[in-house]
């Protein structure tokens, strides 16, 4: 009951900062070249008349106040993660309070002070800070929550693999605060988190550009960001894929050998194995079914060899795998296959941008713009393979989910199931009013 | 090196209440002394680019409790586990009410969104003095470490009368914010109920001190034992007579810095007595959190106690600089809302 109400809340949750921190990154952008641009500069994606300078300035004004209503969900779906730790996992954060405590404060004091007092200056609008205040603020909110996604990140690796901690009393406690933020873990984790939100926030730029263009509606704003909502799908494709991606499965093959098995629906350990590209995994017989494969990938994408033993299920006692093997597997094909199908639109979207049809290929701003949701789709199968392979343990083989959670002595189960039902229905009607506003921010448009 | 944590946590939450703390009370009162649409739109003004930034404190705060005192995180919020997730739905909707209250130009809506956000921040002003109120009290922590009270006995009597007092504190610490930042009529009313909710905090400081003396003895014991903490109480008696003479001056600045000192000091004597608990328990149950027994290890603290200055003090010139921004007198002929979206 727990895992469903944090499940549910924090997946609600996701949806919003995903965007935040995509959007963040192309806000940022965009007054950058807005205040920095003039004719003579060298760097060609600043060399801006003053007249496209004031139009990449309207664009982001457009997309603050999308930024905004979004912030503002992502702030009131976030509150309730800090403060569920302690109501639903009150024993997970007894035992990693002493570790965790410190990336999540951390978090609060570097991360979320920034982002909320610059936003309201960024928000405020040029009519009441300088130019120049204004620039730096959307930098701050940039930062602020690129900074946040580094914290919570921290978090989430280390209940993958954790280190830098000494068990002292039943309780884990932090050893170095160094070892902590330099886990081995960490860093592709964090870049390939990121770059998927980027991944995000460039589809959404290039859908509601291909939907102006394509209804014929604010032509000059469309028109910016197609641009760089595709330039940012292109780059950001192609490092989810390469270097994030590779270098992050290779971390969990190393770390999780159980979770890398389930995701690659990898039975038996076997010397050169194939990577599966389409099969149904059958836990009670232990293999796959109905596969196509390409034969010696898999051992030489994990090692850089094609002969290289690469651990299946078999090697790991059956109550430490993954709770649920196909889930895992299906959610890791479903996010590497969208994130394939992501690359190609993104480089073919490029490839007209670049030879100048893409403001008139109807079909590819078609794509673009129905490209949009799989990228949140992507992004939230994403982290269900990562949660879900990390099961049964809530702390990668030091704490089982169960005993994570609140004592049925403090939390009746009935308590959980009434708030599960309450957060269902809140955010509901959260999540209808964010679609309401956004839409209505779209029917009206850049002024 | 956990009395040093258990001085910071008390400074969060004091910094907490005196921010949020006027923003909630304006939010009390809204549909109280904002009689029209106008008034209405004056009000979510004053706070409306701030709320957010203050409510972090809130979050700053139980980062705090959870890197130094993870024990005491981990029993207050399960134990306390429905008057939590109440103050976390009560704070989506008051967030949602003041957003989303300019998004359609519907009078209707308008009042909607209004009353929720009227009724959930008065709420949230309770409920925060519940809690209050509880830890004071102490909860009935078993050997575990653990304990569980069901949502009539989170609402007991001292919680009840402490939420109440948390109610009126910070209704009063909105109407003299309004009384200094808003015009015309709604500042004239919010002076007039800044100068009677006056007198409801002087009743309930004073009608207090007795029954907290019935659930926790100890409180005075310490105070005792440690006079010169006797500071804190006689601080917050010369805010409550400085805020008494700057509401008859109207003198709202002073009366507003008068009535932040107020709070800092209410929590500051609570912290001060409770102190070496961070959760105590009742009288029956020997099982208390104290600062000892509840916090992380000491190389935990120690390496927090580099990082965690440098932190706050960003935000604190974060939040100067905003403030100062903020705080500018406003022209006439500039639009007065400016709220979030």
């Amino acid at each position: 009951m727990d895992r469903l109400q944090f499940t549910l809340t924090v997946t609600f949750h996701y949806l919003f900062p995903i965007l935040t921190m995509g959007l963040a990154l192309f806000l940022a952008w965009m007054k950058t070249v807005s205040y920095l641009g003039n004719e003579g500069r060298r760097l060609r994606p600043f060399r801006k008349t003053p007249a496209e300078r004031d139009a990449y300035d309207g664009a982001a004004h457009f997309w603050a106040k999308v930024f905004g209503v979004n912030f503002a969900v992502g702030v009131v779906t976030g509150v309730p993660l800090e403060f569920q730790f302690g109501t639903n996992w009150a024993s997970f954060s007894n035992y990693s309070g002493g570790v965790i405590g410190q990336t999540l404060a951390l978090e609060g004091v570097f991360a979320f002070f920034a982002e909320s007092v610059f936003l309201g200056l960024f928000l405020a609008g040029r009519g009441r800070v300088g130019p120049r205040l204004h620039w730096i603020s959307a930098l701050m909110v940039f930062v602020g929550s690129w900074v946040s996604g580094f914290f919570i990140i921290a978090t989430n690796a280390w209940m993958q693999h954790p280190v830098a901690y000494a068990l002292e009393g039943g309780r884990a406690q932090l050893d170095s605060l160094w070892g902590l933020l330099t886990n081995p873990w960490l860093p592709w984790q964090y870049f390939h988190n990121m770059s998927g939100a980027a991944v995000t926030g460039a589809f959404v730029l290039a859908a509601l550009g291909a939907f102006y263009t394509l209804s014929e509606r604010h032509v000059e704003f469309a028109r910016i960001c197609l641009r760089v909502g595709v330039v940012g799908a292109l780059i950001f494709t192609t490092l989810q894929i390469f270097p994030t991606g590779d270098e992050h499965a290779r971390r969990v093959a190393r770390y999780q050998p159980s979770s890398f098995a389930a995701a690659e629906g990898l039975f038996q350990t076997s010397k050169g194995a194939p990577l599966v590209i389409i099969g149904n995994p059958d836990t009670e017989r232990r293999r796959l079914e109905s596969t196509l494969e390409m034969p010696h990938f898999l051992s030489f994408l994990t090692s850089r060899r094609w002969n290289d033993t690469i651990r299946g299920l078999d090697s790991i006692p059956t109550n430490r795998w993954p709770d649920s093997v196909p889930l895992v597997y299906y959610a890791y094909h479903i996010m590497v296959g969208l994130g394939t199908i992501l690359f190609v639109v993104a480089l073919l979207g490029a490839l007209l941008l670049r030879r100048g049809r893409l403001f008139r290929s109807r079909p590819m701003l078609w794509a673009l713009m129905l490209a949009c949701p799989f990228t949140y789709i992507a992004n939230i199968a994403g982290w269900t393979v990562a949660e879900t392979a990390r099961q049964p343990w809530v702390v990668f083989n030091l704490m089982r989910t169960h005993a994570g959670a609140s004592p049925a002595r403090a939390v009746p189960a009935g308590t959980g199931i009434f708030t599960l039902l309450g957060f269902t229905g809140l955010y509901l009607l959260v999540g209808l009013l964010y679609v309401l506003l956004i839409l209505r921010l779209v029917a009206r448009g850049p002024d | 090196m956990a009395t040093a944590w258990f001085i910071f946590l008390a400074l969060m939450i004091a910094v907490y209440a005196v921010l949020d703390g006027f923003d909630l009370g304006v939010g009390a009162l809204h549909r109280i002394l904002a009689r029209t649409d106008a008034e209405r739109d004056e009000a979510a003004a004053t706070i409306g680019p701030i709320w957010d930034g203050n409510e972090v404190w809130l979050i700053a705060g139980g980062g705090v409790l959870f890197l130094a005192f993870p024990k005491a995180y981990a029993a207050a919020f399960s134990g306390l586990y429905f008057g939590l997730i109440i103050v976390l739905w009560l704070l989506v909707g008051r967030g949602l009410g003041l957003e989303l209250r300019r998004q359609i130009d519907n009078p209707l809506w308008r009042i909607a969104c209004d009353t929720v956000f009227w009724l959930s921040s008065a709420a949230l002003a309770l409920t925060f003095g519940v809690a209050l109120g509880n830890v004071v009290r102490g909860v009935p922590l078993g050997p575990d470490g653990y304990f569980h009270l069901p949502l009539f006995a989170i609402l007991n009597w001292y919680a009840l009368l402490i939420g109440i007092f948390g109610l009126v504190v910070l209704s009063a610490h909105g109407a003299r914010f309004l009384a200094w930042r808003a015009s015309g009529g709604l500042a004239d009313r919010a002076g007039r109920w800044a100068r009677r909710l006056w007198w409801g905090e002087l009743v309930l400081t004073v009608g207090l001190v007795w029954p907290t003396h019935t659930v926790r003895a100890e409180m005075f014991t310490s105070f005792q034992d440690h006079p010169w903490r006797l500071i804190f109480p006689a601080l917050t008696l010369v805010a409550l007579g400085a805020a008494y003479l700057s509401d008859r001056a109207g003198a709202w600045v002073g009366a507003f810095g008068a009535s932040s000192v107020f709070i800092a000091g209410l929590l500051a004597t609570a912290a001060a007595g409770l102190y070496p608990s961070v959760l105590p328990a009742r009288e029956d149950h020997p099982f208390g959190l104290t600062v000892h027994n509840a916090a992380s290890s000491d190389h935990a603290l120690r390496v927090a106690l580099f990082w965690w200055p440098v932190g706050i003090a960003l935000a604190i010139v974060y939040f100067t600089l905003a403030y100062r921004l903020f705080l500018r007198p406003t022209r006439d002929d500039e639009p007065r809302t400016v709220s979030g979206v």
